[in-house]
């Protein structure tokens, strides 16, 4: 079997697991089938990555061959980001199990099923090759993840989920405008084909109009900053685990969607020049940058704090995009990688908290850090990496970001990713601030340090952080090749 | 509505022609308008009609839940054990000409089965919301009832 | 005026995902915007199927004497997109139903000042 008849089970896998999960009782067997399945994903994603930097991979279903049939189509750009998807729900499930076991006590079966749909979507958005295909694709991870936030213990979870439905579906259904227009002008599905048939037809009003939808429907998606309001909510109320994995790869998966169709199938020659994609993008990534750092500083509910935290992590990817050069993607694939490794190590110490505190608010993380040292320790480690300190993933990202923007002699951009840098100190300081230097009110109950079993997948991701700050090769590698892979038309053979 | 004589006998003359009609368009579905989800949806019609007719309890009893559940895990199986048979006989996912010899034979064989396996899902799943939504609503006058005798 | 008319099916798709769409921004009734979302969704469906007629052409079925034919992929594809549309309606309305149990109520207005309730 070879590498390109091997890679559409990354998606097969979770899928055919995910049926075996929603008939499987109990709370052990559902977790153990979803960590088997989520690993051996992972594992073939690790394997397509090389491949797929060499030569773009093309795999054929049913045998009939695209661009009448559908294919997926991995070059480097894909290959990253479906490692990235499918190694964080591996990494992230081995904390799931406790954490699960006491947000989501009862039908198990069903709940890692949803969550074995919502990978096995995400990555088939990733792999696939065909623009319906995205579509079906997006809408299944959507649909899943509905019906995981709505298992938050608290009622307000259902109104987050509610909202989201409404958001994502109007976001799901502009991307398929934008597809139909698409169809209509070409004739064909195929991203590769598409971006062929194109160039011919590109300088009429539906393409245009295409394009815009396809931005906006997916800037829905990936929350940037106007069409973020449905992620704060959601990210705060859904479960603990659920919040880990979506923090690191929901917004990710929309984002190379974006990228995918603004860089491969409409030419950036193009794309940038008929819309002043580069200015939007540049402010709406400012804007995210400031606003999310603005409101995180305030908010009383730590999960809450970090989802706003995500808004401008955003902010920073999309900034990237904005420089339209490699260094500037490349900056954008590398915080798209380190963020996820961030934001899941956070999330994970503050629902670690949760798991023995019962509340994610800040006044419950008074004197936490002399009870609880090995939690809290993670969240500063993990805050030093979001803030952006040397020898930390978070510096990498932020180094080529303002590179980039000093390649085009933008001081100013390299001012305000410094300031919002600063911002991020701020509101990191406030838990450890809290944790180390406040008492604990005497009727607040006394709680001791976290089982093992959630500290130690918590701490693997904080040594992740810090390992890819020190040995760049794979990600830097990994974010350069998919850069390029996109600014020279990608899904070229 | 079972007292009402006109609904009764109109229904159990209708839910046979609806339910054969759904089987109509599951297996003539390769030669004209048709297939596994409009067979499915048409089906899970027949059967929604009789529980609006003699009551949930007895559409239970027909098709219980337990069962819904299993067929409709069973029907996605059957679709992803025909594309993984193609892998395992040197073709690709969903690749029917390795399955049987002759192209036709393999094609009609593999596109018959395929979307079986959509028919059952689509149909069970159907059924399943109707279940959900309608026993919700009975769960939820009961919690009434309980609530008006102290 | 002959071109407007021409394009007549648009027309119909961009007023009917216009009153979809006001549906969902203006309701505060929450099956009422599920509603709106499925009439927005349905303007898309329309989209993409009439975009697939051609004028004279016969349904997508081999048979003899029939050499002009629509266009069958549209079709397809908006089949599956139906069946999208039909389970976010699924998923939509059981959170409308658990939200009416939660809160009693699934008007916006309502929920929001039981939200303030609820605190932070």
């Amino acid at each position: 079997m070879t590498i390109t008849e091997l890679m559409p089970f990354s998606v097969l896998v979770p899928l055919i697991a995910s049926l075996v999960c929603a008939l499987l009782p109990g709370r052990f067997w559902p977790w153990a089938v979803t960590l088997a399945a989520a690993i051996a994903s992972a594992i073939i994603a690790a394997l397509t990555l090389p491949a797929a930097a060499q030569t773009t991979l093309s795999y054929a279903f049913g045998n009939w061959p695209p661009p009448i049939g559908i294919e997926y189509r991995v070059d480097a750009a894909n290959a990253f980001v479906a490692l990235l998807v499918a190694g964080m729900a591996a990494i992230t499930l081995p904390w799931a199990k406790k954490s699960v076991d006491k947000e989501v006590p009862e039908r198990q079966g069903t709940f890692y099923a949803l969550f074995l749909l919502a990978l096995a979507g995400l990555l088939g958005i990733t792999l696939s090759g065909d623009a319906f295909n995205i579509f079906v694709f997006l809408e299944i991870s959507s649909l899943a993840t509905y019906g995981l936030i709505a298992y938050g213990s608290d009622r307000r979870a259902l109104l987050a989920s509610f909202r989201y439905l409404i958001m994502g579906t109007v976001g799901a259904t502009f991307l398929l405008i934008g597809i139909g227009f698409l169809y209509v002008m070409t004739g064909t599905l195929n991203l590769h084909d598409l971006s062929e048939r194109l160039p011919e037809v590109r300088d009429t009003s539906t393409v245009r109009a295409a394009l815009a939808f396809i931005i906006v429907g997916m800037g829905l998606k990936l929350a940037m900053l106007p069409l973020h309001l449905w992620l704060p909510n959601a990210y705060t109320y859904a479960p603990s685990f659920v919040t880990v994995f979506l923090a690191g790869t929901a917004t990710k998966v929309a984002l190379y969607v974006m990228l995918r169709f603004v860089f491969t199938v409409f030419a950036p020659d193009w794309s940038f020049v008929v819309l002043p994609l580069s200015t939007v993008l540049m402010i709406l990534g400012v804007a995210g940058m400031f606003a999310g750092s603005w409101v995180a500083m305030f908010q009383p509910n730590i999960k809450r704090m970090l989802a706003y935290s995500s808004v401008a992590q955003v902010g920073y990817m999309v900034l990237g995009v904005s420089l339209v050069s490699v260094v500037g993607l490349t900056a954008a694939f590398l915080h798209l990688f380190n963020h996820a490794l961030m934001k899941a190590a956070l999330f994970m110490a503050v629902g670690t908290v949760i798991y023995q505190v019962g509340s994610a608010r800040i006044e419950q993380f008074r004197g936490l850090g002399r009870t609880m040292p090995w939690t809290l320790t993670a969240f500063a480690l993990a805050g030093l990496s979001i803030i952006g300190v040397p020898l930390t993933a978070g510096f990498i990202s932020k180094w080529y970001l303002i590179q980039a923007a000093l390649d085009q002699g933008q001081w100013v951009l390299v001012a305000l990713i410094l300031i919002t840098s600063l911002m991020a100190i701020i509101y990191i300081w406030r838990v450890i601030e809290a944790a180390w230097f406040k008492q604990r009110e005497p009727d607040q109950q006394a709680v001791g340090e976290a089982p093992l079993t959630l500290l130690i997948p918590t701490w693997v991701l904080v040594a992740l952080n810090f390992y890819f700050g020190i040995d760049t090769r794979l990600t830097v590698g990994g974010a350069t090749a998919a850069a390029e892979a996109l600014l020279s038309g990608g899904l070229l053979p | 509505m079972i007292d009402n004589d006109i609904l009764r006998i109109v229904a159990r003359f209708l839910i046979p022609l609806i339910m054969l009609f759904g089987l109509y368009i599951q297996f003539h579905g390769e030669y004209s308008p048709g297939g596994g989800f409009q067979a499915g949806v048409v089906f899970a019609a027949g059967w929604i009609l009789f529980a609006l007719i003699y009551g949930l309890d007895a559409a239970l009893r027909v098709v219980p839940e337990r069962a819904m559940y299993i067929l409709m895990v069973a029907g996605v199986m059957l679709y992803c054990a025909v594309g993984v048979a193609g892998v395992m006989l040197g073709g690709h996912f969903l690749d029917f000409y390795p399955l049987l010899p002759g192209e036709h034979a393999a094609q009609q064989f593999g596109i018959i089965t395929v979307e079986f396996g959509i028919g059952v899902t689509v149909a069970t799943v159907v059924m399943l919301f109707f279940t959900l939504f309608a026993r919700r609503k009975s769960q939820w006058e009961a919690a009434e009832v309980e609530d008006d005798q102290p | 005026m002959m071109t407007a008319l021409s394009f007549f099916n648009y027309w119909v798709v961009v007023i009917l995902m216009m009153i979809g769409f006001y549906c969902v921004i203006a309701r505060g009734n929450m099956v009422k915007k599920i509603m709106g979302l499925n009439l927005f969704q349905t303007s898309v469906f329309i989209l993409f199927i009439s975009a697939g007629k051609i004028v004279g052409g016969s349904t997508p079925i081999l048979r003899e004497g029939v050499e002009v034919y629509s266009n069958p992929l549209p079709h397809v594809l908006i089949l599956t997109a139906i069946v999208v549309g039909i389970a976010t309606t699924a998923v939509g309305l059981a959170l409308a139903v658990r939200i009416n149990e939660a809160y009693g109520s699934i008007e916006d207005d309502y929920i929001a000042e039981e939200e303030d309730g609820d605190g932070q």
